[in-house]
């Protein structure tokens, strides 16, 4: 019985990124859901890079900025996906969050992580960076990271979401959220979220986006069943 | 002459009527301010009480700093960049870490000095304990100060000699740290990312000129240069170089940037035109006749 929760406890940790959780069936329920958008969302206009020649020889194509992003059947990505109220705070995992800078973009676009969780920050490029984060409830750093330069290492110790942008290199954008406890996704092209190991008991489910705003949803779970939440953002034109 | 008599009681009863109700608002502020926690400055020998500091704050600084001190002040909207917000409590010019709160030192610095290029004025008028006080009183605006400590201060160690190999490789560091992206390549401020610079309120912000003049907005001295970068400027674009930046080569870095202020005499300015590289590249600078150039400087 002991073990068999310490490998829960792990699989919990493996999964709360929250990529679909194939494999033995956690103890807990588990909502699942798609994120999707109805409208038209504004095109994304191609970012012009001439600027920093040490990124954009990185690329044939135009890249595109990522405030929006969609996959098929109008499925919304990089929406954090979280329980905002019925769960108690989580101890923050041992392992860091990573952000990567490469070919001046932020991998993830949106980096979800836990209050007072390591971030590790890291330059893949041969140009310098600065990281500015923009939080209001947090402290308010700013930080410059040449090529070659060691990882930053941070944390937050409240819950928020914010923008983190380079000044270097304006069309650097991303996103960093802050959450309380271990239940959290971010959707990816197809819009798919799960928030497994969830205890009986009503939970508050929020989707946040950075463009569209945030809604929330109750949801009730008895047992380890599976309940479906879906989520619709009203695409904007502009 | 009874007439006097009713003139004076008349006027008399106005004043004790009128002005007890004019300044309302502004005694209720004031009592809010009282009922505030008591907060102290400590900068060198001087002690700043909050009490003091808020006599002072609502007759000189709420005008821009607004009431509760959040920077909205009515002349507010006329100023740019904008009032310091002191609830946020983010503070561009300190001897602290990036993230950190400043010392109270670092405040009371920046009212001695004002702040170039805004509408922020030096303060030296006001005696040093009334300064004190204020600094007091700005702590009283935001909780941070309750619950996190100052920053433990940078540590600048003693300026080493000046060499022009220092000035060279202060020139190395200058293109390697992409410092020239938002200060240009002649610092002039007009790098390519400048136009596109916004504080954290997304208000546009330029980065400094070097060629305008030798007071940063920190200071002037080369400690106050050293310092600038390394802690970096809290709610600008300007980032913190600390973690990246060994101490030597900032100075290196201190020493090239004075060069490229190449209206205001320094020593490094003068070792620069010592040689004939140098001397040929401030020449292709300065623009005759123009503000940045030498044609009309006394």
């Amino acid at each position: 019985m002991q073990t068999k929760h310490v490998v829960l406890a792990g699989l919990a940790m493996f999964t709360a990124s929250g990529l679909a959780v194939a494999g033995p069936k956690p103890a807990g329920g588990t909502v699942s859901g798609k994120v999707t958008y109805e409208g038209t969302p504004a095109k994304m206009k191609p970012i012009d890079m001439s600027k920093e020649p040490s990124c954009a020889k990185m690329y044939t194509t135009p890249q595109l900025a990522e405030t929006v992003v969609t996959g098929s059947g109008n499925s919304l990505a990089n929406v954090v996906v979280y329980v905002s109220a019925g769960a108690p705070d989580d101890a923050a995992p041992a392992t860091a969050a990573v952000l990567t800078q490469k070919g001046c973009r932020y991998i993830p676009h949106v980096l979800a992580f836990q209050v007072n969780q390591e971030i590790k920050i890291q330059n893949e490029d041969q140009t310098a960076h600065n990281i500015h984060p923009l939080p209001r409830l947090n402290r308010e750093w700013n930080k410059t990271q040449p090529p070659g330069t060691p990882p930053i290492s941070e944390k937050y110790d409240k819950m928020e979401i914010f923008g983190v942008k380079c000044n270097v290199h304006p069309w650097m954008h991303g996103t960093f959220a802050v959450l309380k406890n271990s239940h959290y996704a971010v959707t990816g092209d197809s819009g798919a979220f799960s928030l497994p190991n969830l205890p009986p008991g009503k939970y508050t489910i929020t989707a946040w986006h950075e463009s569209y705003g945030d809604q929330s949803q109750e949801v009730t779970i008895s047992g380890s069943e599976t309940k479906s939440v879906n989520f619709v953002f009203k695409a904007k034109q502009y | 002459m009874p007439n006097m008599k009713i003139a004076r009681l008349f006027v008399g009863v106005a004043t004790a009527l009128v002005f007890p109700l004019a300044p309302a608002a502004q005694q209720a502020e004031q009592a809010a301010a009282k009922a505030k926690p008591h907060m102290e400055s400590h900068i060198g020998n001087l002690t700043g009480h909050s009490e003091a500091g808020a006599q002072l704050y609502y007759r000189y600084c709420w005008g821009c700093h607004g009431a509760r001190g959040n920077g909205d002040g009515e002349n507010a909207p006329y100023v740019t960049p904008q009032p310091r917000n002191f609830v946020a409590a983010i503070f561009k010019c300190r001897s602290t870490p990036t993230g950190t709160l400043p010392l109270d030192s670092d405040l009371y610095d920046s009212l001695n000095r004002g702040f170039n290029f805004t509408n922020m004025p030096s303060w030296i008028t006001l005696t040093a304990q009334e300064r004190a006080d204020l600094v007091a009183f700005i702590k009283t605006f935001s909780s941070r100060w309750v619950t996190e400590k100052s920053g433990a201060p940078i540590q600048v160690p003693p300026e080493p000699k000046l060499t022009l190999e220092s000035i060279k490789h202060g020139s190395e560091l200058f293109q390697k740290l992409v410092c020239w992206k938002c200060h240009g390549q002649e610092g002039r401020g007009d790098g390519p990312s400048a136009s596109t610079l916004t504080d954290s309120n997304e208000q546009p912000i330029r980065p400094y000129d070097f060629t305008s003049t030798d007071r940063s907005k920190c200071g002037k001295t080369n400690r106050e240069l050293y310092r600038v970068f390394m802690t970096g400027m809290d709610g600008t674009p300007m980032p913190s170089f600390a973690d990246v930046v060994k101490p030597e080569d900032a100075w290196d870095l201190v020493h090239y940037l004075r060069t490229l202020q190449y209206n205001n005499p320094s020593p490094e300015l003068a070792m620069w035109e010592g040689t004939a590289e140098g001397k040929s590249i401030v020449a292709a600078k300065k623009v005759q006749n123009t503000y940045t150039g030498s044609g009309l400087k006394p």
